[in-house]
């Protein structure tokens, strides 16, 4: 055996991996003439020491956990699905024509409409991409990519021709009929005299985010399709072999990425803005691809990993607010992060590898 | 001095500090960004002037997403920031969310607006179709060719106004004078894509323009620095943006957000709420750009009739239609 101990899988290497992508930060925040530690200290103030701080970092949280299971479940049926980012797109839209067509008497069967209508647009957006993988071969990384602008595109025209208001210079939907107002953490936490959360916009969908969470485990590890899906992954000869057809796992397993992807837009239109507005996903799509990657395809690494971006997210938007420190650098630091524990994961795994590899033959 | 009473010096310096950031006032970007040589930095310029002037300090931030606007608002309210200060119409749905939380804290937003306007909110619009009148009547007087050309950002009512009053001008000197418009796109990336701009404009050079009106935002550097490559005239927005091209821009509307922004940081927290503010010439809210960049072009004959326009204008003797009036233009079908 020449594999590493587990712990040293899940908790070692992300954790060198955040510490290198730390120190390098801190040296950008240096070269510019700020603070690190300052810097530092005023994102975890932000993000975590207020109630409304981790009602935004809870918020970003839950978009990620979707788009990260999304990108999972793909990954599970050996599939990288960057299309989240237009699957969320049309999730949103699905979303947006439950909640301001349909009457609804109440939210808790509105969020039951949405959660319906976004994961039956995401699932669709990938069907296509996904068909083609399997009857045709096209690399499902170019089809979804391009489905990503053409779903852009096509929301771009509803949004201006057919969804908004007339009058309206925005490029978004009308605003949904109250009836369908999730409840917001402060509407479920706070008490008369005690306000917490306040204006955060972080809802019951987070509770959506978590039964996905369990789901997806349940899928991938207790059913008979979860285990097609990942004998399909490890190796596609063997799994059509035992008689496991592979066009209909590479469908399967695309649509329910793509359902999960869509399911980001509940928390996004239906929680937060209340309307479809042109760039609600803001990127979500691709930051599922490093919330997989760093949660390892697990259902639970996918809900941690998340709310370190959720993190990352809002401590980012605090240092915008009260430093000098210019967003594009913001997005710098973001992105070390992802580029560490995402792309540059084997980097800390091989020489970490090794090390207990030559640790073990001394013991022996 | 033990070490408890150095944190709690350090907690009484940091408290001091809290209570002396109380007054500072906070300017919100929208997504465009601060640097789009346009509207945004028009109002960055505004507070720098502020700043330089009183020596005091304001706060700002540079949006990255759409949840950050509330979360934007909110944060410097909470601070103790006054006033709140957001440029863009988008803002508007946000500022009327978040206003009621905050009774004791001003807002202010520029070019937005909103059925019923909260009694702790000022919005402040201006009157660009008299200012694109007067730049639409130099352009004709300007134009050899006969045809002038219109370039907006996104299609939305607001830049439509823009392009309308400009229509007005340009008939009001030759009613026989060509227009061709263009619209850069539909979704708000149209501010910000000068390669479009610089696309749209050899367009329009090719169906005959000679002078090119942008009212993009960040869009119009790529207007206006193709029209100084192929030798036509430009007239740009907002900021004055003769100085980009001297000599090919023949003169820039100016909207003067600085001003609105200036003036709304001057009052501080005895600023006027509940209202609309509207800004058009005679408040020296609009007006053309004349300076050193751009004083070859404009003839001494262009400048009487462009000033004799403005008073009638002022006066009220002369009447530029809304294109918001009807939601329709008299001089030119959008």
């Amino acid at each position: 055996m020449d594999k590493m101990p587990q712990w040293a899988d899940i908790v070692l290497i992300p954790l060198i991996s955040l510490i290198l992508a730390a120190v390098l930060s801190a040296l950008v925040i240096l070269a510019i003439g700020e603070n690190p530690v300052a810097a530092f200290k005023l994102m975890v103030e932000g993000a975590l020491m207020r109630s409304a701080g981790w009602g935004y970092t809870l918020y970003y949280a839950t978009n990620f956990m979707f788009t990260g299971l999304a990108v999972a479940v793909a990954f599970h049926a050996r599939m990288f699905n960057i299309g989240g980012e237009g699957q969320a797109m049309l999730g949103g839209l699905g979303v947006a024509l439950v909640a301001l067509y349909i009457p609804w008497p109440h939210w808790s069967l509105a969020i039951l409409g949405a959660t319906a209508g976004a994961a039956l647009f995401g699932a669709a957006w990938a069907y296509i991409p996904a068909l083609l993988q399997a009857k045709r071969g096209s690399h499902i990384v170019i089809t979804t990519i391009m489905f990503n602008f053409i779903a852009a595109g096509l929301l771009n025209y509803v949004l201006v021709n057919v969804l908004r208001p007339k009058g309206s210079m925005d490029p978004a939907s009308a605003n949904f009929p109250d009836a369908t107002k999730l409840p917001t953490f402060r509407d479920m936490f706070s008490t008369a005299d005690n306000i917490m959360f306040r204006g955060a916009p972080a809802n019951v969908t987070f509770f959506l985010a978590i039964a996905a969470c369990v789901l997806v485990w349940y899928l991938i590890w207790r059913t008979r399709l979860g285990y097609e899906i990942r004998a399909f992954g490890f190796s596609e000869s063997a799994a059509r072999y035992a008689g496991i057809s592979p066009v209909r796992i590479t469908v399967i397993a695309m649509l329910i990425s793509g359902a999960l992807a869509g399911l980001m837009s509940v928390n996004t239109t239906m929680g937060e803005s209340e309307r479809l507005v042109m760039n609600s996903t803001e990127g979500a799509g691709f930051i599922g691809i490093a919330v997989a990657l760093m949660g390892r395809s697990h259902p639970f690494g996918v809900f941690l990993a998340a709310i370190l971006f959720g993190f990352l997210y809002q401590g980012g938007a605090e240092l915008a607010l009260w430093t000098n420190i210019p967003r594009e650098l913001i997005v710098v630091i973001q992105a070390l992060v992802i580029l560490f524990t995402g792309a540059l994961d084997n980097m800390v795994r091989m020489p970490l590898e090794k090390l207990f590899l030559a640790l073990r033959r001394r013991n022996v | 001095m033990t070490l408890m009473q150095k944190f709690l010096g350090a907690a009484a310096a940091i408290a001091l500090s809290a209570g002396a950031s109380l007054a500072e006032p906070a300017l919100i970007f929208d997504l465009g960004g601060k640097f789009d040589k346009s509207f945004n930095e028009a109002a960055f310029n505004g507070a720098k002037r502020w700043a330089e002037e009183t020596g005091g300090k304001f706060l700002e931030i540079e949006l990255q997403s759409e949840a950050q606007r509330e979360q934007a608002l909110r944060r410097f309210a909470e601070a103790g920031a006054n006033p709140v200060i957001t440029t863009g119409f988008a803002f508007a749905t946000p500022v009327e969310a978040v206003a009621p939380d905050y009774p004791d804290t001003k807002f202010v937003n520029i070019d937005g607006w909103m059925p019923e306007v909260p009694p702790n909110v000022q919005l402040i619009g201006f009157q660009e179709h008299q200012g694109s009148y007067l730049v639409g009547m130099l352009a004709a007087m300007a134009s050899k060719s006969g045809t002038v050309g219109f370039i907006g950002g996104m299609d939305i009512p607001l830049i439509r106004h823009f392009g309308c009053g400009y229509a007005q001008g340009v008939k009001a000197v030759n009613p026989d004078m060509k227009i061709v418009a263009n619209m850069t796109g539909t979704t708000p990336a149209a501010w910000n894509d000068p390669v479009k701009g610089s696309e749209l404009t050899k367009a329009q050079i090719s169906q005959g323009a000679d002078v090119i009106y942008a009212a993009a935002g960040g869009t119009g550097v790529g207007v206006l620095q193709t029209a100084a490559d192929e030798d036509i005239l430009s007239i740009g927005v907002d900021s004055n943006q003769n100085y980009l091209h001297p000599g090919k821009v023949l003169t820039s509307m100016l909207k003067r957000v600085d001003v609105a922004v200036y003036n709304s940081m001057m009052a501080g927290a005895d600023l006027e709420t509940g209202g609309f503010t509207t800004l058009g010439l005679a408040e020296e809210g609009v007006g053309w750009a004349y300076d050193e960049y751009n004083a070859p072009l404009i003839t001494d004959e262009m400048k009487a009739a462009v000033d004799d326009a403005r008073a009638k204008i002022i006066s009220g003797e002369l009447e530029v239609v809304s294109y918001y009036a009807n939601d329709s233009c008299p001089a030119y079908d959008f």
